[in-house]
């Protein structure tokens, strides 16, 4: 009788611990259209409203309003031209440095006008960083161009520099494959790698947005892969901005995309609604490889 | 919004990309073409008592079943080599969707190409299966608009299938009342009537089939996935300009 009974009782359980189904998910919750991203609940990072940009006489971005959700990934696509890295390039003021250029307009960082003439662009371009197409590593050790941003803030204490540099690296994915060499040229390592100390060495003071400029276009796939990776995992703590012309990375990274075209800003939505069911037919056009 | 239609398909920069999109949906309209021949033999041979076609019937669905797997094949090439979006994503998608019911229709179609011959033993029926000419036409026409909304992308007709396949169900449960009563009254009809009434549940799952179909046009034209949806649900949700 007891035997028996202990059969029973055996049984059910080594049955439910081979079984691949044991992980139970709660259906109740899942409903249609759950899993999309709706930004009227997003906390706001950048807030641009009628932005108009021209050089000299022609006119780049026709008046473009949008709003940048705060630790989410939101792409720009569009065709050469069309504006989105003059667009991403007013979000930290790159576009100061180019002659004739004007610019109407606001962008809000936390209710504040990036234009406004108090603000420090120095510091504003630290809170709001930005990596470019090609990797521009300084010539010098790893170490030193991670720690460049602190040094020039003042910070010098060793302890500091090397956690931050440290957790720099980490947080770029890099730390393992440099860490025994922290003092040889930044120039000695390959692209995809430049590229992740670059990101490195912006997440190192500590900006709140990540501008990346088609990061990944000079690089090899599996580069590629390391810094889509690399960006999903950086937005849990940064709000980044990418562009690119790879639409499928667009796709992969994103949680919003902005379509624009001709200075436009033809639509913005997020991203798993963009690439199945556009409401442009501009976009669908874009994004299908059609004639435009 | 952005509503696809049947030549969007044919506007890529990349020619290849055009060719293996219309590629698709010709053997999808190839393939359903079979399959209505499938539904109309088998419904003929029925009624004629016609076993030779009746065989037949069963021959071609090796070739349908040949058909899903090509299609399915295609589907897959498309997505690995082309990363197809938006309008041309949902094509895919549902093309996937559609294959798998029209293959289903085939088999409804050979079960009944089976019965055919079982009742060509048995002898016709009084009253000359009357029912199943009745729902048969309904249901053949179901699949010719499904697959023609499909061709011409179009989801209002594609609803009207939706419609039409409410007024089936509501005539299979009549057809089977009757049948019930005509079992009651002659037992010895019993066997006889059984088989009519595996004809009518054929029939009635083609049906089915048929607005499945036409929910993966609403789906591939509109975007919209409104499958286990009230037919009130879908037609609010296709004058909504834009769904989730």
């Amino acid at each position: 009788m007891t035997e028996s009974m202990n059969n029973q009782n055996e049984l059910p359980e080594s049955v439910s611990a081979s079984s691949p189904r044991t992980h139970s998910i709660d259906i109740s919750s899942l409903t249609r259209g759950d899993h999309q991203l709706n930004i009227e609940n997003e906390k706001i990072a950048l807030n641009v409203n009628d932005l108009r940009l021209s050089y000299g006489e022609k006119e780049a971005l026709h008046g473009v309003n949008m709003k940048i959700p705060q630790k989410r990934v939101t792409a720009f696509i569009g065709p050469s031209g069309c504006g989105k890295s003059t667009l991403l390039r007013c979000f930290n003021r790159m576009n100061d440095l180019v002659d004739g250029v004007n610019i109407q307009g606001q962008v809000l960082l936390e209710d504040q006008n990036i234009y406004d003439r108090k603000v420090e662009v120095a510091d504003l371009r630290r809170r709001v960083g930005m990596v470019f197409q090609k990797p521009n590593p300084f010539p010098k050790s790893i170490y030193e161009n991670v720690a460049y941003g602190l040094r020039i803030q003042g910070i010098n204490k060793k302890r500091v520099l090397d956690e931050t540099v440290e957790w720099s690296l980490r947080s770029a994915a890099l730390w393992d494959e440099v860490k025994d060499r922290l003092n040889d040229s930044a120039l000695g390592l390959s692209g995809g790698q430049q590229q992740r100390l670059v990101i490195a060495r912006t997440v190192a003071v500590k900006p709140e947005v990540l501008l990346l400029d088609e990061p990944a276009s000079a690089l090899d796939p599996l580069s590629t892969l390391k810094i889509e990776e690399l960006i999903h995992q950086l937005k849990d703590d940064y709000t980044i901005v990418i562009v690119t012309h790879n639409m499928q990375q667009a796709a992969r990274v994103s949680d919003y995309t902005a379509f624009m075209y001709m200075g436009d800003l033809v639509e913005f939505g997020d991203t798993d609604s963009l690439f199945t069911n556009p409401v442009k037919q501009q976009t669908e056009d874009y994004i299908t490889g059609r004639y435009g | 919004m952005s509503i696809a239609t049947h030549e969007s398909h044919n506007q890529h920069i990349s020619q290849q990309f055009n060719q293996s999109l219309s590629e698709l949906r010709n053997h999808l309209l190839a393939m359903g073409g079979m399959v209505e021949k499938q539904i109309s033999d088998a419904v003929d041979a029925l009624i004629n008592g016609d076993t030779e076609l009746a065989e037949a019937v069963q021959v071609t669905e090796n070739l349908v079943d040949d058909m899903e797997v090509l299609i399915d094949e295609e589907c897959t090439q498309v997505i690995a080599r082309r990363h197809p979006a938006a309008s041309d994503l949902r094509l895919v998608m549902s093309t996937v969707k559609m294959i798998a019911d029209l293959e289903r229709i085939g088999d409804e179609a050979a079960k009944i190409a089976k019965m055919a011959i079982r009742l060509s033993d048995q002898g016709k029926p009084t009253n000359g299966f009357v029912e199943i000419r009745h729902i048969a036409s309904h249901v053949s026409q179901m699949v010719n608009s499904a697959l023609d909304s499909f061709a011409r992308f179009d989801a209002d007709r594609a609803l009207e299938i939706i419609r039409k396949d409410h007024t089936v169900d509501a005539e299979y449960a009549t057809a089977i009342r009757s049948l019930i009563t005509v079992m009651m009254e002659d037992p010895r009809s019993i066997s006889q009537v059984q088989n009519v009434m595996w004809v009518l549940r054929a029939l009635e799952r083609i049906g089915d089939h048929a607005a499945n179909i036409s929910e993966h046009v609403i789906f591939m034209v509109r975007g919209k996935d409104v499958r286990h949806m009230k037919i009130q649900e879908v037609e609010a949700a296709l004058k909504d300009k834009r769904g989730k």
